[in-house]
């Protein structure tokens, strides 16, 4: 469906992207993360050919996004970071303007613009002024405007930023529903989000993949450790050795005075060891509480790794 | 082309919701009102005397005294005006980051180009129209010939072509308004008394840059000719601007 072979772009000197390449079968909802600045946007333009690549080549349903570059957008609605919003038109009407420009026949444009204000949830929004909307909503018309002709492939770059938790959810949900039927790429720097929604994530930082795989691949390969935080009152001398003589422990690291990180082998579960030593200690428990693995981690994990062993 | 009109479409309403344009439509009715009753004043006062004149083999017309001032007048006018119109094409665009909606879609830049240039002539033409009052009225109280109006509002209309496409060659260079205005005039200004430069010039040059200047080519509408030579040249001075705009469109996405 989409095949991205050494892609790479240069903004004058600097090198945003270099020599991506990467396959997305049908109906796969990919995740690509990375930090900002990664790339991610600038994959994503190359790919709705809004921006040509300085080399390599991708080819979407066959087509090559450089020389049939119409017949690509055809297939793709395109969410960009910043939603391309006219701010003075009212939200039906903006939505009839895009269909018209996607290709959709003129007699099927108001069923089209309905469907779309129903499923992104715009229906009471529908005749109101775009700029005079929240962030939110006006998100919500941006992914709007990448549906109305129904386009094979999705493109959202960060689709929930700016949302409130509900509304986040409800895209979520609406991306999930979609990704039955379409395939999907999704940018994003927050790891829950693309665990939640897709099926397979792309991992990229400055400019390079540095890790695909499956989700089930990635969280497998990132279970090495499990990380506990441990907070007391009064910790005496000697505590960090004291844990570190548990069974299962790897690694103690003392945050500040009151806190400490503890690293364990994946499948134990030693919060009731932790708890029954320090209140027998009388160190004054306060909170013990897994640490998720945040983005960070995942990056430091998946670069040291590599450079590590070849695994 | 039809999705350049689909295009225009949504551009022309967009310039009808726009505090901008209602300004500026008003401050061009305004001076051009006024300039067009001060030469119609001045015909009046001639005319008391058009016993003596006639008689010094000066005959009155109201075309050669009212309408051809009066539209050669609007053409400098619009040479002010336009550039405030033109600004916002694609500066606005880019500032608003808006310009993906365009870009993503299955339209190609020379119909994004051609569109804007439709949306644009059409504003000015809504001013052109409206401003045809004072000639409607000359019509209905006096009898002015009507061929040299009709050459010289194709004259005019022929020339906000070429302001337009130089504007919006101006607004595709930036993505501030206020520079794309500016550029915007200066270019016209400067295709308008590039002229000048003909004096200095020798014989061959002076002549090309004569040609190449906007002034020259429009005394014959005024007078009712219609020569496909000054035709020609402006619509080539139009594809031109809009040939150089869409290869400035297209060259921003390779930086």
């Amino acid at each position: 469906m989409i095949e991205v072979e050494n892609l790479t772009r240069l903004y004058g000197p600097r090198t945003a992207i270099k020599n991506i390449s990467f396959k997305i079968d049908k109906g796969d909802v990919v995740g690509f993360l990375g930090p900002n600045g990664a790339g991610k946007s600038t994959t994503m333009n190359i790919l709705c050919s809004i921006l040509p690549a300085s080399s390599g080549t991708a080819r979407i349903c066959g087509h090559d996004i450089f020389d049939q570059s119409l017949e690509v957008r055809k297939m793709i609605g395109y969410l960009p970071e910043t939603p391309p919003l006219y701010q003075e038109m009212i939200v039906s009407k903006y939505l009839q303007y895009a269909a018209g420009l996607r290709r959709v026949p003129y007699k099927k444009i108001s069923s089209a613009v309905d469907r779309v204000l129903e499923q992104c949830g715009l229906k009471e929004v529908r005749q109101r002024i775009i700029g005079r909307l929240s962030k939110g909503y006006q998100q919500r018309v941006g992914l709007a405007q990448a549906m109305v002709h129904d386009p094979e492939i999705l493109i959202l770059d960060e689709p929930t930023i700016g949302l409130d938790p509900k509304q986040i959810i409800e895209i979520r949900n609406l991306i999930r529903e979609l990704g039955k039927t379409h395939t999907i790429i999704l940018s994003s720097h927050i790891l829950p989000e693309v665990t939640q929604v897709c099926q397979r994530v792309i991992i990229i930082n400055e400019g390079e993949i540095v890790a695909m795989d499956s989700l089930e691949g990635l969280t497998a390969s990132l279970r090495d450790t499990r990380r506990l935080q441990l907070k007391v009152r009064n910790a005496a001398d000697g505590i960090v050795q004291q844990l570190e003589a548990l069974e299962n422990v790897l690694a103690v690291h003392a945050e500040s005075d009151h806190e400490f990180t503890i690293e364990t082998t994946p499948d134990s579960h030693l919060q009731e060891d932790i708890a029954r030593l320090t209140l027998d200690r009388q160190w004054g428990l306060e909170e013990i509480k897994p640490l998720a693995m945040t983005l960070e981690d995942v990056f430091l994990k998946l670069t040291t790794d590599e450079s590590g062993s070849p695994s | 082309m039809k999705n350049s009109i689909w295009i225009a479409r949504r551009e022309l309403a967009s310039y009808f919701f726009s505090p901008v344009f209602y300004v500026v439509i008003t401050v061009f009715m305004f001076i051009y009102s006024f300039m067009f009753f001060s030469i119609l004043n001045f015909f009046s006062t001639q005319s008391l005397q058009a016993p003596q004149l006639a008689q010094m083999g000066i005959a009155m017309n109201i075309n050669e005294m009212v309408i051809e001032p009066a539209l050669s007048n609007m053409s400098v006018v619009l040479l002010f005006i336009i550039p405030l119109i033109t600004m916002r094409s694609f500066a606005e665009e880019k500032k608003n980051k808006s310009f993906a909606l365009l870009l993503s879609s299955p339209v190609s830049l020379g119909e994004i180009v051609a569109g804007k240039f439709l949306a644009c002539l059409g504003v000015v033409l809504t001013m052109i129209a409206l401003s045809s009052y004072s000639v409607v009225f000359l019509v209905v109280m006096g009898s002015p010939e009507i061929g040299p109006i009709v050459s010289g509002y194709l004259g005019i209309i022929l020339m906000s072509g070429c302001y337009v496409a130089m504007g919006l060659f101006a607004s595709s260079l930036t993505d501030n308004q206020i520079v794309a205005a500016v550029i915007g005039f200066g270019f016209i200004f400067f295709m308008w008394i590039i002229g000048w430069a003909a004096e200095a010039a020798d014989e061959g040059m002076g002549l090309i840059l004569n040609y190449i200047s906007l002034v020259g080519h429009m005394e014959p509408f005024l007078k009712g000719v219609i020569d496909s030579n000054h035709v020609v040249y402006y619509l080539s001075f139009m594809a031109f601007s809009l040939f150089l705009t869409h290869r400035i469109v297209d060259s921003r996405r390779w930086r």
